[in-house]
């Protein structure tokens, strides 16, 4: 009798403890879906995996944690700051290292990308030094208890504004001539110049709006676990585009959905097997993804034309 | 003796010439303890980029995980000569050969992607790789493997050195090597002459994941501990620089590579705040400039001066 | 960009001209010393991933060298501290300590931060006779080789043993606590054996450790392991890490509802930790460390500190000011640049006032010092205990 209660508690506790990691992970998947998006958005233009998309996100932090310390602003205005200059500089990295080099050989733009990303990487390091930043409070709220789980109010913000911009995004790529734009260059880039679109602006604005997407999952990231540090962006960046692969690369519901599951998935490593495994994990279903649908969950298999 | 075998004597002779040199001025204390682990780097770091160089320079594959196959040699060669007390040989072989067998595994799956895929998905390996050894209480875990013999000395390095890259030269001069570059330049066309790009392509990096192996064990008997520290990604990049500076798809490229990365980073000591930044820069001008690296994909004994090195290239042209 | 022929052949050549001279120019060895100046190597992690531990240490040692010089060097000569960077690797320590011997030729070696990076040196420096002060590395190892006690190498910071010893019993007898869970951070040395030492004096006293966690370094959610965690139901949690994680732990631990005690040792001690955690979650926290900024004689080191840099100072720039006293100490005594001499006289350190307290060298080479146990109540840290050593 006492063993079957025992086990209805601990049945009880397992069930609580699971939704508890499910919230978790729904808050980190958040941030990985801002993030890969860009990157998904990027690839899906261009071909190109911008190594430095995480390093721009980190960027994006210590821009929102400048408006809000040194320009003293509020949590919103900084926000809509960091992802206006974020996407600019996005755009000016574009021109100045990308664009020369998008006719050149796959490798030796995935090597600018790589020195693009140390660049920007320890080029902050020495502007802002190494000692992590505390992100000050600016958005308190009391943790909300829903049947026993602790929901906490900077969880439902990011959750908020990933879902708004997803959505805000969403309408941009489809109803917008920009959009139309996007997606023309992204599915056939001569026919689309042949068409009349000017190619290069539409990567330049790709550029700005991934990395604009980008920052705002780095003032999130800022606000909910107040630190930053100028090597943040290594992991999260890697992460975003295991999301984006796991979804389908070039492909931005794909995107959305590789970053939630990835970051449930992450969560309920960490909470039931160890923590410790939790990177290898994401490695890991970057590589059963590769090898079994490379495609991605959303994407379709497109066979390669000789 | 055939005009090739004639050629590897010349190289075998200039070698010793260089090892003999270089080693009678290190006994005879003219370069002193700073310059001599150096130059053992330099060495150790020739062997790295060579073999890198066999995966991504000549066979085309992106590979950026290079520093996890150096660790997996560096902790088996530790383990059996620090515990069993087997000499630095055993430690060598058993290393390459983990590396080696390590490799084929993660080669036969992965081998299917292409491009940026394979990149980050090695990328990703190696991390997984030194994420499991940081785990393993066995070797010390984060905390480093300490106690280690200081067996490597010069006359190992130079040695191993010469060997690998006759190695690889001789791979590449070879059938398999020609397949391998075949395979570089266009993959379908490659497989649509017969050649069996699975096999080349694990081949490949197989021998250059042995040799990472190697030069692991070697690392590892330098500095009395070894810890995951040093098998991060910045590692693998470091490597893949000192490749892609040198040219990727030539062995004196590698030497080169080695040479000029390590000796930069000691130059660039004393201000460690630039020295990464400085490193991004030339990266990227690199890439715009010079994308083929110093020495692209021709070997030395295409210049002029350097023809009297290959006898396969007639007398007066 | 100039893509011409010509243009790239310019380019080629500035590029390798560059780089040659960057080669030539490290070829050339160091001066020795002049002699008017004491060169000091200072071996610290200035880039990668523990570089603000590594840098935070030079702070502190650089003031205690500056303050010396300002009031007229040693005997008249001045101090001169050659900057290595370990890149915080060990067998970068180990290639940064044989140049600043071998080439800078300097007497006495500080640092690096970490544990791993001070072993790699500590047989480069003993081959060479020239001793080295560990400022923060805290494994019994550095000092203390299969018995026997390394001769050239010393510290000024006490080791892991005590620190876990002192938190078990705080657990145990202070905080009344049963059961207790341990959360280390697995990429550090100094976590693991901490964590270590802990279960085996907390269950020696009749305690028991029901739940072991583990995190990585630069890991930023920690919830779902806390989460994990707290089905426990421990009386206390134990984290010995950084401060750059432990504030987010502390944050997200309350933040989910963990409302017992959470105590950790001297890596919790920085003003960030109160920053990212908050006050309110901060309560009901208590740490060990070597002094309390309510301390009247520490006030000095910490407003010299503030005054310099501009920001307070956390228990690593302490600990680096801390070797750099010893230091000046030792070399006053030895009198001259002679690393033998400077070993012998840092073996003799006794009773010397340094920026946390009064410190002595023991047979060991590992310092005599106080420890204290703070408590974080309301945003102010209280003193709840001194320990003085036995």
């Amino acid at each position: 009798m006492r063993s079957r209660l025992a086990m209805g508690v601990i049945f009880m506790d397992f069930g609580s403890h699971l939704i508890q990691q499910l919230i978790n992970g729904i808050s980190l998947g958040s941030v990985y879906a801002l993030i890969a998006l860009g990157y998904t958005m990027v690839y899906g233009i261009i071909k190109l995996i911008n190594f430095a998309h995480g390093d721009i996100y980190m960027v994006g932090a210590y821009v929102g944690f400048f408006a809000i310390t040194v320009a003293h602003m509020g949590i919103f205005p900084a926000l809509i700051v960091s992802m206006v200059v974020t996407g600019l500089l996005g755009m000016v990295v574009e021109r100045l290292a990308y664009k020369p080099l998008r006719h050149a050989p796959r490798i030796s733009v995935l090597i600018t990308a790589i020195g693009v990303s140390f660049f920007l990487e320890y080029g902050s390091m020495y502007f802002v030094s190494p000692t992590p930043r505390t992100f000050p409070r600016v958005f308190e709220t009391e943790g909300l208890t829903i049947a026993g789980f602790t929901v906490n109010g900077q969880q439902l913000l990011i959750f908020a504004i990933t879902l708004v911009l997803m959505v805000l995004l969403t309408y941009i790529v489809q109803y917008t001539k920009i959009g139309k734009a996007m997606r023309a260059v992204s599915f056939d880039t001569e026919t689309a110049q042949l068409m009349g679109i000017d190619a290069n602006r539409v990567i330049s604005v790709t550029f700005g709006i991934g990395s604009a997407l980008a920052a705002a999952g780095g003032v999130l990231v800022g606000v909910y676990y107040n630190s930053i540090d100028p090597l943040m962006g290594i992991m999260p960046g890697l992460k975003a585009f295991v999301a984006a692969v796991l979804g389908g690369i070039g492909i931005i519901p794909g995107a959305m959905a590789g970053g939630l599951i990835l970051g449930i998935i992450e969560a309920l490593v960490s909470g039931f097997i160890s923590s410790t495994f939790r990177d290898a994990a994401a490695f890991a279903i970057l590589i059963l993804v590769l090898l079994f649908k490379p495609s991605g969950l959303f994407g379709k298999n497109t066979q390669e034309k000789v | 003796m055939n005009i090739q075998r004639k050629n590897d004597l010349m190289y075998l002779v200039l070698g010793l010439v260089i090892f003999g040199i270089v080693y009678g001025l290190m006994e005879g204390g003219m370069i002193g303890s700073f310059w001599k682990l150096n130059i053992i780097i330099i060495c150790i770091n020739i062997i790295m980029s060579a073999s890198l160089n066999l995966i991504n320079g000549y066979t085309g594959q992106f590979s950026l995980g290079h520093a996890g196959f150096m660790a997996v040699g560096c902790y088996v060669s530790v383990i059996l000569t620090t515990n069993f007390h087997m000499p630095l040989i055993v430690g060598m072989l058993a290393g390459g050969a983990a590396a080696a067998l390590l490799g084929c595994l993660i080669g036969l799956p992965t081998l299917r992607l292409n491009g940026d895929y394979l990149a980050i998905a090695t990328l990703g390996l190696g991390e997984i790789i030194r994420i499991v050894i940081m785990n393993i209480n066995y070797v010390g875990g984060a905390a480093g493997f300490t106690g280690i013999p200081h067996l490597t000395t010069f006359p190992w390095v130079f040695f191993t050195m010469l060997v690998t890259l006759f190695f690889i030269k001789n791979f590449v001069n070879s059938t398999h090597g020609r397949a391998c570059i075949a395979i570089r330049e266009n993959e379908i066309a490659a497989g649509a002459m017969g050649i069996n790009t699975t096999k080349y392509k694990v081949m490949a990096f197989t021998i250059g994941a042995a040799f990472a192996g190697v030069a692991g064990a070697l690392f590892a008997h330098c500095f009395y501990i070894i810890n995951p520290s040093s098998f991060t990604f910045m590692a693998s990049f470091n490597y893949l620089i000192m490749v892609v500076l040198g040219g990727l798809g030539s062995l004196t490229g590698s030497v080169a590579g080695a040479f000029v990365v390590t000796a930069l980073s000691a130059a660039l000591a004393s201000w460690p705040e630039f020295r990464m930044i400085i490193y991004a820069l030339a990266l990227i001008l690199l890439m715009f400039y010079r994308p083929q690296g110093l020495f692209g994909y021709v070997e030395l004994t295409a210049f002029k001066p350097f023809r009297f090195l290959d006898r396969t290239k007639g007398g007066r042209e | 960009m100039l893509f011409g022929k010509r243009g790239r052949r310019v380019a080629g050549m500035l590029l390798g001209t560059m780089l040659l001279g960057g080669v030539l120019a490290g070829c050339g060895g160091g001066d020795k010393a002049k002699s008017d100046e004491i060169k000091v190597g200072a071996n610290f992690e200035m880039t990668g991933n523990v570089a603000n531990y590594g840098n935070a240490t030079f702070e502190g040692l650089q003031l205690a060298i500056d303050e010396a010089n300002a009031a007229g060097g040693i005997n008249g000569k001045k101090i001169t501290l050659v900057k290595a960077d370990s890149k915080s690797e060990a067998s970068e320590a180990a290639n940064a300590a044989t140049k600043l011997i071998s080439d800078d030729k300097v007497s006495v070696l500080v640092g690096p931060a970490t544990t791993g990076s001070v072993l790699a040196e500590v047989r480069i420096a003993t081959d060479a006779k020239v001793p080295i002060i560990a400022p923060c590395a805290t494994s019994p190892k550095v000092t203390v080789e299969n018995g026997k006690v390394q001769p050239y190498v010393f510290r000024s910071c006490f080791i892991d043993p005590q620190q876990g010893d002192v938190m078990a019993a705080f657990a145990k007898d202070n905080l009344k606590a049963k059961t207790a869970v341990v959360y280390v951070d697995s990429s550090s040395d100094y976590s693991k054996s901490l964590g270590q030492v802990f279960k085996e004096k907390f269950e020696a006293a009749g305690g028991k450790v029901l739940m072991e966690e583990a995190f990585l370094q630069k890991d930023q959610d920690f919830k779902a392991t806390l989460t994990k965690l707290m089905t426990a139901n421990a009386d206390v949690m134990f984290v010995p890490a950084y401060y750059e994680e432990v504030g987010k732990i502390v944050k997200q631990a309350r933040e989910i509802g963990f409302t017992k005690p959470i105590i950790g040792t001297d890596g919790w001690d920085d003003p960030k930790v109160a920053d990212i955690a908050g006050k309110d979650a901060l309560n009901n926290t208590y740490f060990s460390t070597h002094y309390s900024d309510k301390d009247e004689s520490v006030k000095p080191f910490i407003d010299a500190f503030q005054k310099k840099y501009n920001k307070a100072p956390n228990v690593f720039a302490a600990l680096g000011y801390d070797a750099g006293k010893m230091l000046i100490d030792a070399i006053k005594r030895a009198g001259g640049v002679d690393s033998e001499k400077i070993t012998k006289a840092l073996a003799e350190t006794k009773d010397l006032k340094v920026g946390t307290g009064i410190l002595s060298m023991d047979a060991n080479h590992n310092p005599i010092k106080q420890a204290v146990i703070l408590e974080n109540k309301d945003g102010d840290r209280v003193m709840v205990a001194k320990i003085m050593p036995k």
